[in-house]
C-alpha cells in the first residue's frame, strides 16, 4: 500500500466553475438514479483539472456535498487512488514508470535526469514551482519503454539526452510533442516488421 | 507465421486509421443486424464453439461465461462491463485496440450486450489511458451520430448506452469486483465471492465483466464463424492473441499471432531477437509480471498457450512477454517487482498487505547480498503463507514470480547470500522478534 498525506496549507473553501459544475452534472447522469456516488471519481478529477493539479480538503467536502454522500467516503477514494494528487504538484507533472519492463531498458537514467532538472528528491516541487516529478508503477506502454507521463499524454522511447531535453521544455513552459522519441510509428517493430505488410505506408 | 488475412486487428499499427469510415472499409459494422437477428443463443453458441478464452489473464472460457447471466432479466437490470484497466507489467495491448481499433471494441459491445441482455455497458479505462479514452469517447460519439448504438442500435430494436468511467491509479482495480465497487464510488477492495458478479454484481445486479480483447475479436468471430477462430492455435486454445514482446529485445513491439506460437519464433522473428543475442538470454516472464519467469533452457521449446504455459508451472496471463538477458541481475528485476505489488496491494487481506511488503524487503537485501542463508527458505515460507489466503488472485499474482525465481534461480540467490544466521548464539532473548534467525545448532 501507499502511502498518502493531505497538504499542510489548505485552501479555506472550494467551488465548481461553471464549466466544471456543467460537465460534472454531466457526468452524473451517466448513472442510474440514486447512485450518483460513482461519479465520486470523475468529479474528483476535474475537481484535480481545475485546481492547477491537486485536490484540496474543501474540494473533497464540496463534491461530497454534491453527490450526497458523508465527506469520510470521499476522503477515502481520494486517499486510496494514487492519481489524486493532494498536494501541490506543479503545472507540469512528470510520472517516471520504474516498473521491470521499463527499468531493465534504463529507466534509472529517466529518474537521474529528473533529479538532475527538477529536485532532488520525489514529489517535490522544482525552484521555481512549476514542476515535480515522481517514480510510479507500470504506466501500461512497456513496448515503448523507457517512457514517462507528463499530465495527460505519454512520452515514449527516451534515453537521458531526450528525457533532458524535454525536461528542458517544460520548464520554459512548453509543453513537448508527445509520442516516441526514436520516431517510430506506434507499436510496431523499429526496421524489424513482418506483418501486415501491405498496409504499411498505404 | 500466421497469414495477414488470419489477423483480426488489421490497424494494430494504425496504418488505416481509426475512424468510422475506415473502420467500416475494413468490415466493422458491416452487417450487425443481421448478426443480432440470429438470436442470443445463436451467438453465444457461436462463441462457445469459438473456444474463446478470456483475454485478460484467468483465460475463464466467454461463451461459458456469457451463459451464466440469468436467461430472464427479473426486477434488476443487467450490465455488461469491460475490463480495460490495464496495468500488469510488461501489458499494453489494450491501449492499441482502445486507440486504433475503437470500432471493434464497440461493435462487439452491442453483440455482447444483447447476448446477455445488458441495456448499459461501463467501460472502465485506468486513468493514465486518458487521451486513449478520449480516441475510444470520439469513437463512442462516432457511433452515436451513425446510429449505430444508442436507441434502437444498427436497427435492432436493442437499445445501448456505453459510457466511459475512468480509474485512477490503481492496479487492484483489474480485479473484476474491486473494479465494479470503483465504479460504485468506493475503494477497490475486491469483495468476497460468491456471489458472483453474474448475478450479483454492478449495483447489486447480474453483471457479466470481459477484458477489452475478448469483447474486441467476438464481432470477427461472430462473421467469419466459430469453426475458423477455432481452427487457429489448438484445442482449448484457439485463436489469435496479441502478444507484448518487451525488454530486452531489439525491437520491442506489439504483434498479433496465433495461440501456440514457439516463444523462440516470437522473439527471434517478430521482435528482432535477444539484445545481444540468444545465448545471452537469461529467463522470459511470459505472462505479464504475475506468471513465474521461466528459465533460457526451457524457452528454446516453449509454446504460448494456455495449457502448455501452466504446464510449466507458469501462464499465459496477460501474453505480456518480459525478455531479461544476462546483462540483468534477475534477483533485482524480481525485486522491483514484489516493490510493484506491495506498493499496489489494496490492504485488504492481511497476508497479502504484509507479506507483500516482506517479500520485496527481503528480496533487495538478497540483491544486495545481505541476507543470511535461512532467509532463502523463509522467503518461500512467506509466498506460501500469502498464496491462497487471500480474497482475491492478487495473492497469487504477488507470491508466483517470487515463488519462480525460487524455483529456477536458488543458486543464483545462494551464491551471493553465504551469511550465517543473523543472530548466532541461542541465548535467551525473550523480546526477540526474529526467533526463526537463532542458529539451532548453537
Amino acid at each position: 500500500m501507499s502511502l498518502k498525506r493531505p497538504a499542510k496549507e489548505q485552501p479555506e473553501s472550494f467551488e465548481f466553475n461553471s464549466s466544471s459544475l456543467e460537465t460534472a452534472n454531466k457526468i452524473i447522469t451517466k448513472y442510474p438514479k440514486g447512485k450518483q456516488q460513482s461519479a465520486v471519481m470523475a468529479l474528483l478529477y476535474i475537481a484535480q483539472r481545475q485546481n492547477n493539479n491537486w485536490i484540496p480538503l474543501a474540494a473533497m467536502k464540496y463534491i461530497a456535498k454534491i453527490l450526497d454522500m458523508p465527506y469520510i467516503k470521499v476522503y477515502e477514494v481520494a486517499t486510496f487512488y494514487s492519481m489524486y494528487n493532494l498536494s501541490p504538484v506543479g503545472k507540469y507533472f512528470v510520472q517516471v514508470c520504474t516498473t521491470t519492463p521499463c527499468m531493465i531498458r534504463g529507466a534509472n537514467k529517466l529518474v537521474e535526469a529528473c533529479k538532475e532538472k527538477i529536485s532532488e528528491n520525489e514529489s517535490e516541487l522544482s525552484p521555481d514551482k512549476s514542476c515535480s516529478w515522481m517514480e510510479v508503477e507500470c504506466l501500461g506502454a512497456c513496448v515503448n519503454a523507457p517512457m514517462m507521463q507528463i499530465n495527460d499524454e505519454y512520452y515514449e522511447d527516451l534515453n537521458k539526452e531526450k528525457t533532458l531535453e524535454i525536461l528542458d521544455k517544460i520548464l520554459k513552459g512548453d509543453t513537448p510533442k508527445a509520442g516516441s522519441y526514436r520516431g517510430r510509428v506506434n507499436n510496431e517493430p523499429e526496421n524489424n516488421r513482418k506483418t501486415l505488410m501491405e498496409f504499411k505506408n498505404a | 507465421m500466421l497469414k495477414d488475412k488470419d489477423r483480426i486487428f488489421q490497424n494494430l499499427y494504425n496504418d488505416l486509421g481509426s475512424d468510422i469510415i475506415s473502420a467500416q472499409k475494413r468490415g466493422d459494422w458491416v452487417n450487425t443486424k443481421e448478426i443480432i437477428s440470429k438470436g442470443r443463443d445463436w451467438i453465444i453458441n457461436e462463441v462457445k464453439e469459438s473456444q474463446l478464452r478470456g483475454r485478460g489473464g484467468a483465460g475463464f472460457p466467454t461463451g461459458l461465461k456469457w451463459s451464466f447471466a440469468p436467461k430472464e432479466v427479473g426486477s434488476r437490470p443487467h450490465y455488461l462491463v469491460i475490463n480495460a484497466d490495464e496495468s500488469e507489467p510488461g501489458t499494453c495491448k489494450d491501449r492499441d485496440i482502445l486507440r486504433f481499433e475503437p470500432h471493434k471494441l464497440i461493435e462487439g459491445c452491442l453483440i455482447a450486450s444483447f447476448a446477455v441482455q445488458a441495456h448499459v455497458c461501463y467501460i472502465y479505462i485506468r486513468g493514465e489511458y486518458f487521451v486513449d479514452g478520449q480516441k475510444l469517447q470520439a469513437a463512442i460519439d462516432e457511433a452515436y451520430e451513425k446510429k449505430l448504438i444508442g436507441k434502437n442500435a444498427s436497427g435492432t430494436g436493442w437499445d445501448l448506452d456505453i459510457f466511459i468511467h475512468y480509474g485512477a491509479g490503481a492496479y487492484i482495480c483489474g480485479e473484476e469486483t474491486a473494479l465494479l465497487e470503483s465504479i460504485e464510488g468506493n475503494k477497490g477492495q475486491p469483495r468476497l465471492k460468491p456471489p458472483f458478479p453474474a448475478l450479483v454484481g454492478l449495483y447489486g445486479c447480474p453483471t457479466i465483466i470481459n477484458n477489452v480483447e475478448t469483447i474486441a475479436v467476438v464481432p470477427t468471430i461472430i462473421r467469419r464463424g466459430g469453426k475458423w477462430f477455432a481452427s487457429l492455435g489448438r484445442e482449448k486454445n484457439t485463436g489469435t492473441k496479441i502478444f507484448c514482446i518487451s525488454g530486452n529485445v531489439n525491437s520491442p513491439c506489439n504483434v498479433e499471432e496465433e495461440m501456440n506460437i514457439p516463444l523462440k519464433e516470437l522473439i527471434e522473428v517478430h521482435a528482432g531477437g535477444v539484445v545481444g543475442g540468444w545465448d545471452n538470454l537469461q529467463a522470459v516472464i511470459p505472462g505479464g509480471s504475475s506468471m513465474p519467469l521461466i528459465p533460457k533452457e526451457k524457452c528454446e521449446t516453449l509454446t504460448m498457450d494456455f495449457d502448455s504455459l501452466v504446464a510449466e508451472k507458469s501462464g499465459l496471463g496477460t501474453a505480456g512477454v518480459v525478455v531479461i538477458n544476462k546483462d540483468q541481475d534477475i534477483i533485482k528485476c524480481m525485486a522491483r517487482i514484489a516493490r510493484f505489488y506491495k506498493h499496489e496491494s489494496c490492504g485488504q487481506c492481511t497476508p497479502c498487505r504484509e507479506g507483500s511488503g516482506w517479500m520485496w524487503r527481503m528480496l533487495e537485501r538478497m540483491a544486495k547480498g545481505e541476507a543470511s542463508k535461512d532467509e532463502i527458505e523463509m522467503l518461500g515460507d512467506v509466498t506460501k503463507q500469502i498464496e491462497g489466503h487471500t480474497i482475491c488472485a492478487f495473492g497469487e499474482g504477488s507470491s508466483w514470480p517470487v515463488q519462480g525465481l525460487l524455483r529456477h534461480f536458488k543458486d543464483e540467490i545462494k551464491k551471493r547470500n553465504k551469511f550465517d544466521p543473523i543472530v548466532k548464539e541461542n541465548k535467551n532473548i525473550p523480546y526477540l522478534v526474529d526467533q526463526h534467525l537463532l542458529d539451532k545448532n548453537a
